[in-house]
């Protein structure tokens, strides 16, 4: 499974929404609430085994799939 | 542990009655132990059981007794209690350094206080002692906490129909509705507000705490806006449930301190709480700031406000001035109808 493909699993279990596209806002959707926002943060440390730091935790960095993918790449190769 | 407890996990044979249940059906109830659990439920503090027993029959037996409204997520099964005092701290979503367990048996107490050091472990024989322990008394008693456990019953009722819902999350909060009502702190919540500063850690931007006389200075001061939050859903009411300080001077609104109760950390509260502070901001063409205190448990809500549009703006050590740098109109989750008393602004 690629980054894409686990990032979008998670965010459609954790949602019970099945149909994220890849640019759709996330917070727009409504639904990163403090717990979703943190197991999110936390998902993708854990799968990606990265570190996000304090700088990094912004809405620009997660607010689609695409700004996601584009902030875990930018890390992974720190 | 120097924490007040937020719950207490009993044994039941030898423990809530004389007698092991499953030897003797006609067990009977230890001397006024049930006035000390209904005492403790009226203090706001939680109770659960974990026995190793048959459900059906152990549940019965207290229903006979009166008793089992009394108990969320009893665990009454065969597992090791240390098993079970850390699912009920889990369930109930609260640290494992705020729950006791009273059992007769010293293996039992010996494994839980084993596995989970910051467990206040009680031998039944004290079972009348407990009202008088220091962590079983709360600093105050609100109307909240005598409401404690019906909150938490609804909460159950809650997550069960979240089960069975097929949609999505935000479809599911949409059948909720919920109506968050954000108004001035008065005189008469400071009992409450003083509670919440003390039994939040998670969701506690800075973890100040402010004395009742400082609290109630504060509801007075021109340089503050000092704001209560109350949820309410079809399932019933949540009670007061967040609070956010804020000091004002001619140029900036700075908040000092944001904090919501763990119950109402999926529901999107902490967003539109802050999206009011920033509509207040907005309003009055004031810099919006937030002060933040990082500790070991409160990283989701560092998050919460980094997701709201808030960077870091000066840091030292542990302390960090937030700033809110953002230009979007922000809009309520639409699951949520916001209610704000006249008097707000």
């Amino acid at each position: 499974m690629d980054e894409k493909e686990k990032i979008k699993k998670f965010l459609e279990q954790r949602s019970k929404n099945v149909n994220i596209n890849d640019d759709d806002d996330l917070f727009k959707k409504g639904f990163v609430d403090s717990l979703f926002a943190l197991q999110l943060v936390l998902f993708l440390e854990n799968e990606f085994k990265i570190k996000i730091s304090n700088k990094d935790i912004k809405e620009d960095n997660f607010r689609t799939i695409n700004n996601i993918i584009e902030t875990i790449n930018r890390l992974l190769k720190k | 542990m120097d924490k007040k407890v937020k719950c207490i996990v009993w044994d039941l044979d030898n423990t809530i009655w004389d007698g092991i249940l499953l030897e003797d059906s006609a067990v009977t109830l230890k001397k006024d132990i049930d006035k000390v659990i209904k005492t403790l439920d009226e203090r706001g503090i939680l109770q659960s059981i974990a026995s190793k027993n048959e459900y059906e029959i152990a549940m019965s037996k207290l229903k006979e007794f009166g008793l089992d409204e009394y108990f969320i997520y009893p665990q009454i099964n065969w597992n090791s209690k240390a098993d079970s005092v850390k699912t009920i701290a889990d369930s109930i979503n609260i640290g494992i350094d705020t729950v006791a367990f009273v059992d007769d048996q010293i293996t039992e107490r010996e494994e839980v206080a084993f596995a989970h050091m910051d467990v206040l472990v009680i031998d039944a024989n004290d079972y009348f002692k407990i009202l008088e322990i220091d962590n079983m008394k709360p600093k105050s008693i609100t109307e909240d906490s005598k409401k404690r456990r019906l909150m938490y019953l609804n909460d159950i009722a809650r997550k069960q129909e979240e089960e069975r819902f097929t949609g999505s999350s935000e479809e599911f909060l949409a059948t909720l509705n919920m109506k968050l009502k954000i108004s001035r702190v008065k005189e008469e919540d400071l009992k409450r507000v003083e509670e919440l500063t003390v039994r939040t850690n998670q969701l506690n931007s800075t973890g100040y705490t402010y004395s009742f006389e400082e609290l109630n200075h504060l509801i007075h001061s021109e340089q503050h806006i000092f704001l209560v939050a109350e949820l309410n859903d079809k399932f019933g009411e949540y009670g007061k449930i967040g609070i956010v300080l804020l000091e004002r001077d001619s140029e900036k609104y700075t908040i000092k301190l944001l904090l919501m109760s763990c119950r109402v950390m999926t529901k999107g509260i902490g967003t539109a709480m802050l999206i009011h502070i920033i509509k207040l901001a907005q309003a009055s063409n004031k810099q919006l700031f937030a002060e933040f205190l990082h500790t070991d448990r409160n990283r989701v809500m560092y998050i919460t406000y980094k997701f709201m549009g808030f960077e870091d703006f000066e840091s030292e050590n542990n302390s960090v001035l937030l700033k809110y740098e953002s230009e979007k109109e922000r809009e309520y989750p639409g699951y949520l109808e916001v209610i704000l008393d006249q008097d707000n602004i």
